[in-house]
């Protein structure tokens, strides 16, 4: 395997409070020191004393040439730590990193600027601390300053800047860096959504310039679209790593405790009445497997089980879909099974229903379902936030992204058919405008 | 129908922040795999404590260096009405005021050379050691957002801010021409030593600075000891008066201040008068157990100030 980069058995300690107590004063050095071989004759030490937490404990893994790998984790499960111990700004406790290659770290964008500086001289001085050549900032200086839009004000003193401006100028300088390996922390958390789109443009076309991009993001969505392989961090441990779907499908089931499969064994706890309960939910692919990622091309299942205890009711299942922002994508009611208007008998029933592929928009979808009666119109019961999925949008350029890879907006992103009438004759566009 | 084939498009053409890029063709495919190198450019490993300053890794990056005494030189008199005539105001003034007070109304001894000239002398390395010392000892607190985010040798941040005090010594310089001619002291050889006294007070103020700068970073209690220390320096370092001003019995002691044979190198140099040799000797042994200690500390407390600071 030919790995860029190799980390292996990394294992960083902190000993709690140094990160929040920022420092000791002298005073307390000297009072310790004068009392440590006391200590020492009991046997203690307060070094050893003092409670400790690994931050990373035993990481490993290799990076490929040219690939593109995302870390994922809680809060606190030790990305920033592991991304500081490549960036060598931060020592490992233990363990061994080799890099095969020239890195460049963007843990945030503008590292080093002096708001007294002019635009130009921030150029040079961050290319300089981000570790460009004076040589090859000059020359690709016209770039960062059409990248960034903000020729007008080249020479102006960056304190004067607006925030937007700063960050483009920042964002530019180090979109321009060209290292074998680029390690990138959540970089697109800032900005607006304008900037966040051209972070993530310029990023997947630096990961399709065959350089190794190395990324941490809270945003699934754009893990999934421009990593190929993904590590899931948790409590300082590699918990999971392998293809995207499978460990962002698995995070995402254990963040936001909601899974692909559902089910209400337990007759007080199911939700439902005298008439009907639910008893489970599931969302599938085609081979019917229960997943909790699916790519957008694929088409999705959703299986209802129900169990009728009264006869003589017309149920019609739905199913409400929200997105992440909490939108009300669509709702589904099952009006063609032929239980329209059919009263139902004490039973078990499977209820399932598809949705296309090449349908939703990427992102997580939360699935609420419901059995109403229209007349006289009753709810027999909702479980909200049931079951949820992500949809994943790969860059494949067979969805209905094309070879677009920014965020699209819109909680649908269907693939319709598009027909071009092509002449050369341009009058005949004219008589038809008028 | 006709569909005319999608011109390639060039990476960097943004419209309306959409970025387009030829999905797959081949010159942006990723780079042999044979190309790696056979051993890594860059390990990282716990390192051992005996670590010496890597000279190559410093020389890598010298033109960060180069930026970031740029900046500091750039920055300094931003702003300011008289901008780097500051560098001239403080030892000149100080000058006088030492004159009024210490030269005529306290009679100090000047070794024949008029006192305004001989202070004036003796602030030059005084004020840009002063200076140097205090910038460089409160430079890695003043960058901690360089320190958490990006990697590159820590030594330089406290050697640019000793750096751009260079700048400053020269301009003060400036001023020691006319008041030579005024004073009609002419100059010989010995002007030939003063790269070499100002090689050796760089050096020493890089030294304390460094050993400071990262003592800063633990205890900050060094912010404040830092002016009292350079306040109670200067009277041990023979600027306001001559060392040849102590008891002869008591004279061993203002030599072990490594300040004093620099400053009185520099008057010698200036003024035709015969150096001190073992002043000098005293200092240069001095200055080199202190810039070896100092690294050695700084090297030993780097690896934890990101952890720390």
């Amino acid at each position: 395997m030919n790995a860029i980069v190799r980390v292996q058995n990394v294992s960083k300690q902190f000993r709690i409070g140094e990160r929040e107590a920022l420092y000791e004063t002298l005073r307390e050095t000297i009072t310790s020191t004068v009392r440590a071989p006391f200590r020492k004759l009991k046997g203690l030490n307060s070094k050893r004393n003092s409670p400790t937490i690994w931050a990373l404990k035993d990481v490993s893994f290799e990076i490929s040439a040219g690939e593109t790998l995302g870390i994922i984790g809680h809060n606190g499960a030790g990305k920033s730590t592991l991304l500081k111990v490549l960036s060598r700004i931060t020592q490992p406790t233990s363990g061994r990193v080799e890099l095969y290659g020239r890195v460049a770290s963007l843990l945030e964008v503008g590292t080093g600027f002096h708001p007294e500086l002019t635009g130009k001289e921030n150029i040079f001085l961050n290319g300089a601390i981000l570790g460009m050549r004076k040589s090859e900032i000059r020359q690709k200086f016209d770039e960062i300053v059409a990248f960034a839009e903000i020729d007008a004000f080249i020479d102006t003193p960056v304190k004067y800047y607006s925030s937007g401006m700063y960050v483009r100028l920042a964002f530019a300088v180090a979109a321009h860096l060209e290292p074998e390996i680029l390690i990138v922390d959540e970089v697109l958390a800032v900005g607006d959504a304008e900037f966040q789109k051209k972070c993530l443009g310029k990023m997947s076309a630096v990961a399709k310039g065959g350089r190794t991009v190395l990324f941490v993001s809270h945003n699934m969505s754009a893990i999934s679209r421009l990593c190929s392989r993904v590590i899931l961090l948790g409590h300082g441990v590699v918990e999971r790593q392998g293809p995207v779907h499978d460990v962002i499908g698995h995070y995402l089931s254990s963040v936001f405790n909601s899974v692909g499969f559902r089910s209400w064994p337990d007759d007080a706890t199911a939700p439902g009445n005298g008439i009907v309960r639910l008893r489970s939910l599931r969302v599938h692919d085609k081979a019917n497997e229960t997943r909790e990622t699916l790519d957008i091309r694929q088409s999705v299942a959703i299986e209802m089980q129900y169990e009728v205890l009264s006869p003589g009711h017309v149920l019609i299942p739905n199913l409400h879909f929200y997105n992440e922002h909490g939108v009300c994508v669509f709702v589904l009611h099952d009006f063609n099974s032929g239980w329209r208007r059919r009263s139902r008998e004490i039973g078990a029933y499977t209820t399932t229903a598809w949705i296309p592929g090449n349908f939703l928009a990427e992102g997580r979808l939360t699935v609420g379902a419901a059995i109403t009666t229209y007349t006289p119109m009753h709810i027999h019961f909702y479980e909200q936030d049931a079951v949820a999925f992500q949809v994943v949008d790969s860059l494949e350029g067979d969805s209905a992204r094309g070879d677009y890879v920014g965020h699209i907006p819109g909680v649908v992103r269907p693939i319709v058919d598009w027909n071009t009438a092509f002449s050369p004759d341009r009058e005949l566009l004219e008589s038809r405008v008028k | 129908m006709d569909l005319t084939t999608d011109k390639k498009v060039d990476d960097s053409q943004i419209t309306n922040g959409i970025s387009s890029y030829p999905s797959s063709a081949p010159e942006l495919l990723g780079p042999n795999p044979s190309t790696l190198p056979a051993h890594p450019l860059v390990t990282i490993e716990p390192s051992k404590s005996w670590d010496v300053i890597d000279i190559g890794e410093i020389w890598a990056y010298r033109e960060l260096l180069y930026f970031l005494i740029w900046r500091d030189v750039k920055v300094r008199y931003k702003q300011t009405a008289l901008g780097a005539a500051w560098a001239i105001i403080q030892p000149l003034f100080t000058m006088v005021i030492f004159t009024i007070f210490f030269g005529r109304l306290a009679g100090v001894p000047s070794n024949n050379v008029p006192y305004p000239l001989f202070a004036y002398a003796g602030l030059l390395p005084w004020t840009f050691f002063s200076n140097a010392v205090t910038n460089s000892g409160n430079s890695l607190i003043s960058s901690a957002n360089l320190i958490t985010k990006v990697y590159f040798p820590r030594t330089l941040i406290p050697a640019a801010a000793v750096g751009s005090g260079l700048l400053d010594l020269a301009i003060a310089f400036t001023i020691i021409v006319p008041l030579m001619i005024y004073y009609r002291v002419s100059v010989n050889w010995h002007i030939l030593m003063l790269p070499v006294v100002i090689f050796l007070t760089t050096l020493l103020a890089l030294s304390v600075g460094l050993w400071l700068s990262a003592l800063n970073v633990k205890f900050r209690d060094v912010r404040f000891a830092l002016p009292f220390l350079i306040q109670l320096w200067l009277f041990v370092s023979p600027v306001i008066y001559p060392a040849s001003f102590l008891p002869a019995r008591a004279r061993w002691l203002i030599w072990l201040n490594p300040m004093t044979g620099i400053i009185e190198g520099y008057r010698s140099s200036l003024f035709n008068q015969p150096f001190n040799w073992i002043a000098l000797a005293i200092s240069t042994v001095l200055t080199i157990i202190l810039s070896t200690y100092a690294l050695y500390t700084f090297r030993k407390m780097e690896k934890r100030f990101a952890d720390i600071i």
